[in-house]
């Protein structure tokens, strides 16, 4: 049963938790925004070779400066914004929907299905999930689906425990006996009656998710196992320019920047979300 | 009975994961294959070699290295100690400084410094480990000299890598440690030893630690696992001798037997701390030992 709030206490809360929630969400729709249109900005093409213009320190021309190739660091920097979100995006739906599915299913039939399934979610949850990722991304051919299915494999299985035990809780209430007995078929009950309390379950447990998938694709493509060069992405950018970290900083740094302040902004508006649904009384 | 078990069930979860996964891992062998049929005389069909693997994992041999021709079990056991150093000297940077964080933002609850907190922890854990590797290596080894770099050796070599590796895990470390213990503080047990009249010290080492010690301890031992994640970028950006480079090696150089190996030694390491984990609970938590006693 849901804790009782009194509307006041709810009202000042929710008022604290907006802020915590569309701050970090606006920087993250708006830096998502600019790199979908990147073609309509006025950018350097990020792929350009300038020999001339190589290793330069950020300024007016490049606020960011150039790599070791001469290509702008702030064009690479704004496109790899798109692959990295996009990835963790995608990665984000793809976990959730497996993982959604794979829940309701084993904790409304129970039984055999049940143990099989969660036999899979343990197993998997039994590896550590980094080398898991990368085992996975060193089989398939090295791209940004290797690394959207490598993220989608490890962690649909966190999707999964928690949707089995709200199912759990929400199977045996009486609105579900009721629809039963008016004669609603087991896929009604599922996707009519059950799936739709879980939606939100979901949703949050994707908020909490969504900065680790950022983390994830970076290190992938840091380690050479994400979208391959010359494609921008703020994890290869950094590995690429590691060497010249000493005379050459800014390479480094504003990918890195890019990187850490996307996972912030989601880590943050996830543990908000995490705050409002407790409010709710449920517990993640 | 209850730790045999227990036992079972975590060989059983282990046993089909490291044929499985071995499994995946040949069936990426026809794209190169060319190469190495000449090399290895590997044109055996894809069920045969992935009985081939399972027949040499079970002689306890993990195969020879494709580049080095060194047994790939041999360099795993010498680099092993390097990852648990690292593994350990990481934990103790980790385990306290998480610790306090998380009690001291507890016991200010909602006030600035529970925020303060907050917002360092969440930034932790928004770090990508690869990135503050290199600019901790920058800052403390390129400028101002304090650090050796790079490398492998004494406990100076150690203390960069080891403290980059310790910060995801003291992040969330200090969260979970917050919201358990400003659960504890609610409980009217907290009350009565108030009552009795005991000192806040009392009070927080016996009653609150006490009863916080479960998913601490869980905590840490699931942090031994993103320690392993963590060493793989940590240990290629150190220099580090130990089995996250050798993993990063393999990668690089498509060395299935070094991926292979290293991927089971870890996720046994994993496995191992886990089950310690779950018999730690049994003697730190009497409940645990009385429930398992019952059924």
């Amino acid at each position: 049963m849901p804790k009782k709030v009194k509307s006041s206490e709810l009202r000042v809360r929710s008022s604290k938790i907006d802020l915590k929630l569309f701050f970090p969400l606006s920087i993250l729709i708006f830096l998502f925004a600019v790199s979908l249109m990147t073609s309509f900005l006025p950018l350097y093409d990020p792929n350009k070779i300038d020999l001339d213009s190589i290793k330069r320190p950020p300024g007016i021309d490049h606020p960011f400066g150039t790599d070791s190739k001469g290509r702008d660091m702030f064009a690479r920097v704004v496109y790899g914004a798109k692959t990295s979100i996009g990835v963790a995006v995608v990665a984000a739906f793809v976990s959730a929907f497996i993982g959604f599915f794979v829940g309701i299913v084993s904790g409304y039939f129970g039984g055999r299905l049940d143990t099989v399934l969660m036999s899979i979610t343990d197993f998997i949850l039994s590896f550590p999930s980094l080398l898991l990722a990368i085992a996975i991304s060193v089989i398939l051919p090295p791209g940004i689906y290797t690394v959207m299915i490598a993220i989608s494999v490890v962690s649909w299985t966190s999707f999964a425990r928690l949707i089995r035990g709200h199912v759990l809780t929400v199977r045996d209430m009486p609105f579900v006996d009721a629809a039963r007995a008016v004669g609603c078929g087991d896929l009604r009950i599922l996707l009519l009656h059950i799936a739709p309390l879980c939606v939100p379950l979901g949703l949050v447990m994707m908020g909490i998710k969504m900065g680790g998938f950022v983390l994830t694709e970076a290190t992938l493509s840091f380690l050479g196992l994400g979208a391959q060069p010359p494609a921008p992405t703020w994890g290869s950018m950094i590995s690429a320019n590691r060497a010249y970290i000493l005379t050459e900083p800014w390479m480094v740094i504003f990918p890195g920047l890019a990187i850490f302040i996307t996972a912030f902004c989601f880590n943050m508006a996830g543990e908000s979300l995490k705050d409002r649904q407790e409010v709710m009384g449920n517990r993640l | 009975m209850f730790g045999i078990t227990l036992c079972a069930f975590f060989l059983i979860k282990a046993l089909p994961g490291d044929p499985v996964l071995s499994l995946v891992g040949e069936r990426a062998h026809p794209e190169i294959i060319e190469s190495i049929k000449k090399e290895m005389g590997v044109d055996k069909g894809f069920i045969r070699q992935y009985a081939g693997y399972l027949n040499l994992l079970a002689q306890g041999n993990f195969g020879t290295s494709y580049y080095t021709n060194r047994d790939v079990l041999r360099d795993i056991i010498g680099k092993f100690p390097n990852t648990l150093a690292l593994a350990f000297a990481a934990m103790l940077i980790a385990v306290p400084a998480g610790v306090t964080l998380g009690f001291i933002a507890a016991y200010r609850k909602d006030g600035l410094i529970d925020k303060c907190v907050n917002a360092v922890s969440l930034a932790g854990l928004s770090i990508p480990v690869f990135w503050s590797a290199i600019m901790v290596m920058l800052l403390l080894s390129l400028k101002l000299k304090l650090f050796p770099p790079s490398g492998t050796g004494d406990i100076r070599f150690l203390v960069l890598p080891a403290f980059v590796l310790s910060v995801p895990a003291a992040a969330t470390l200090a969260r979970i440690t917050r919201t358990t213990v400003a659960d504890i503080l609610k409980m009217p047990y907290i009350n009565t030893a108030k009552a009795k009249g005991l000192s806040s010290l009392n009070i927080s080492a016996v009653h609150v630690l006490k009863n916080a010690i479960i998913p601490i301890v869980t905590i840490i031992g699931l942090d031994f696992g993103s320690y392993l994640n963590g060493a793989v970028v940590t240990e290629t950006i150190f220099g580090w001798d130990g089995l996250g480079r050798f993993t990063m090696e393999g990668i690089i150089k498509r060395d299935y037997p070094v991926i292979l190996g290293c991927i089971i030694t870890g996720t046994a390491v994993f496995v191992l701390v886990n089950l310690i984990t779950d018999i730690a609970y049994h003697y730190l938590d009497p409940r645990i030992r009385l429930h398992a006693k019952k059924s």
